[in-house]
């Protein structure tokens, strides 16, 4: 098999007698698209998020990179490569398309405050550096001909692929995707899979939450399923696809899956 | 009443109103920047004005040797030196309050966000020290021994309980902005040498008449604070638009908690915002004894209620509606005081406040640090 990025080991997260996740392990290897599956209430996003660090599990460890990622500040998460984007879009609002792209850029920035406040040069050249990486991510996700609009007034995909790109602008090696498909027609979910196949394929790890079964069974390596905070399987798509645990937790009517 | 005083001196009022108002718009912008990162009015910044007066009344009597009251004499034989010494007052009060606001936001803010750090933790148990003091002697230098000696184990507790990194609840902030601004105040007024009473900032420069505008006289020191008020401002939309750390004060407005996933170190936004007030405040402060040659113990108190007036005027969070608002106040004090009568100043300036409230709550330009464009 190959290296393993990031791995979930025996976490258990409990808000106050609620249990979200329930002794839930599962592993993420070097560039591979994992999905995580599940009915709504299973656990994803609380999973997603003791990855992302917004919570410390009440046990077990997250490991990244061959290091524990518990104890660490968000941004320096952030730093040691995990990305996220939202499902209800959170973009900056009111600053450009290149400029939201840009902060998240900027994370890798070296230069230090006064440094910044005086204008060194190394900070102007940082600050070409990351305008140019900005617009090149930008085209990378299709978009670089909307720079200069202020995110607030872009077309809702075009929203979304914004999210994706700012998150790809934090050099991550982990790119955690929240339901990116939320509310798209089926031609812009084609589009989605072709790019997310796109972000596999430049060296990034994809973990892929997602609803809608089309996009996680065409584009996903693996998938793992949660339902009330247990994982109930992992495995290949179409060992998924013909899971009796998964059919009777998830998806109700088997020909829902095709 | 004297109706008529507004005709003729319409332009002189409007020059000095406009030159008021931009001191109001220097300090506003300290008031607007901290709220739109942090969503809290820091009334504290009132003090870090104060603060910078006292810088440059120090720096000009102290380092430069600028006696008081040595009317007809000025302390400068070529306009080079002129130029040297007022661009280091500048600096030095622009330091002071800058150091003031970092101070202020590191003991007074920072613990109760939850996230105390150990300069916070050592400054905290330096003033409990200072304080407790008190209890055992009168004498400054033994006040500071002790203060010095209790630090130690005091800081220790301190970083302890910052651990915890518990968020104290909104009004707690308020609280501490309120007591750390009655505290600065009080202790200059405690240990500085005039006590309660006004001090006299050295006169550097002869106020000669520049040139006239519509029959209104343009001091030299008019003029020097124009250019230097709106340097500042350019330079700091600038800085807030095309910087790094620009960017992350916008971020951070905008959505606090997605900026910090992307990697932005909030603390490090809110500190530079702080220091960038604090230093806007030091600029303010310089000009204020340029133009009115004084300073005391509260000077910032009502300068700051205004300037906060100006901030919420032209739209809170919002870095251009603060020199809109600082000159919009600026205008209505001087008109208003010519036709009501001096002592009807500060009435009409919240009034005017109020009547703007009514029509835009959010301001002549409506709130947003986010927005701010050059």
């Amino acid at each position: 098999m190959s290296e393993v990025l990031l791995s979930v080991d025996q976490v258990t997260m409990q808000f106050g007698g609620v249990t979200a996740l329930d002794n839930v392990s599962l592993h993420i290897n070097k560039g591979e698209i994992l999905g995580l599956i599940g009915p709504n209430g299973a656990g994803k996003t609380t999973c997603f998020n003791v990855i992302t660090g917004v919570y410390a599990p009440t046990s077990g460890t997250v490991t990244f990179d061959d290091k524990s990622l518990l104890g660490l500040k968000r941004f320096q998460i952030t730093k040691r490569g995990i990305a996220r984007t939202f499902q209800n879009i959170r973009l900056f609002p009111d600053m450009s398309a290149v400029e939201n792209v840009m902060v998240g850029v900027d994370a890798h920035s070296k230069t230090s405050v006064v440094g910044a406040i005086l204008g060194i040069p190394r900070s102007r050249r940082e600050e070409t550096e990351s305008r140019e990486r900005a617009h090149e991510l930008l085209k990378f996700i299709g978009i670089d001909e909307y720079a200069e609009v202020a995110a607030r007034n872009l077309p809702y995909g075009h929203q979304r692929r914004l999210e994706i790109a700012r998150a790809l602008g934090t050099n991550p090696k982990l790119l955690c995707l929240d339901e990116p498909a939320a509310g798209f027609n089926p031609a812009e979910k084609q589009e989605l899979n072709e790019l997310i196949l796109k972000i596999r394929d430049q060296g990034y790890t994809v973990l892929l939450i997602e609803h809608d079964m089309n996009v996680v069974m065409k584009i996903s390596d693996r998938i793992a399923v949660l339902d009330f905070g247990r994982k109930i399987a992992e495995g290949l798509p179409h060992e998924i696809r013909d899971n009796p645990d998964v059919i009777a937790a998830y998806l109700g009517v088997p020909d829902d899956a095709a | 009443m004297s109706h008529w005083l507004i005709y003729r001196t319409f332009w002189d009022l409007t020059v000095s109103g406009i030159v008021l108002g931009l001191i109001y718009a220097l300090v506003a912008l300290g008031y607007t920047m901290v709220y739109g990162v942090l969503r809290l009015i820091n009334f504290a910044h009132s003090e870090i004005f104060m603060v910078g007066t006292f810088g440059v009344l120090i720096s000009l009597t102290k380092v430069f040797g600028i006696s008081l009251f040595d009317d007809g004499q000025y302390p400068y034989r070529s306009g080079f030196v002129l130029v040297a010494i007022l661009v280091c007052s500048i600096i030095a009060a622009m330091v002071v309050s800058g150091a003031g606001a970092i101070v202020l936001e590191r003991t007074a803010y920072r613990p109760l966000r939850g996230a105390g750090d150990a300069y916070g933790a050592v400054v905290l148990a330096f003033l409990t020290g200072l304080i407790a003091s008190f209890l055992f002697s009168d004498h400054i230098m033994t006040n500071l021994a002790i203060a010095a000696v209790i630090t130690g184990p005091v800081s220790f507790g301190y970083v302890r309980i910052f651990r915890r990194g518990r968020q104290a609840p909104r009004l707690a902030f308020l609280i501490s902005a309120i007591g750390s601004s009655m505290a600065m105040a009080e202790a200059v007024a405690t240990w500085g040498p005039e006590q309660r009473s006004v001090y006299t900032t050295p006169r550097v420069l002869e106020k000669k008449v520049l040139f006239n505008f519509l029959g209104a006289d343009v001091r030299i020191d008019y003029v020097i604070v124009a250019i230097g008020a709106i340097l500042m401002m350019t330079s700091l939309l600038l800085f807030v638009n095309r910087t790094r750390l620009g960017r992350g004060i916008r971020a951070v407005a905008q959505d606090a908690e997605t900026a910090r996933i992307l990697g932005v170190n909030v603390n490090s936004v809110i500190l530079v915002t702080f220091l960038l007030g604090g230093a806007m405040a030091g600029g303010a402060a310089m000009m204020f004894t340029l133009v009115y040659d004084q300073t005391r113990f509260n000077i910032g108190f009502l300068l700051g209620v205004k300037s906060f007036t100006a901030a919420v005027l032209g739209g809170i969070g919002n870095i251009k509606g603060a020199l809109l608002g600082g000159i919009v106040l600026g205008l209505a004090e001087n008109y208003g005081s010519s036709i009501f009568g001096g002592q009807w100043k500060d009435v009409i300036a919240f009034v005017v406040l109020l009547t703007v409230l009514m029509f835009r709550p959010t301001g002549i330009l409506g709130e947003s640090l986010g927005k701010a464009r050059v």
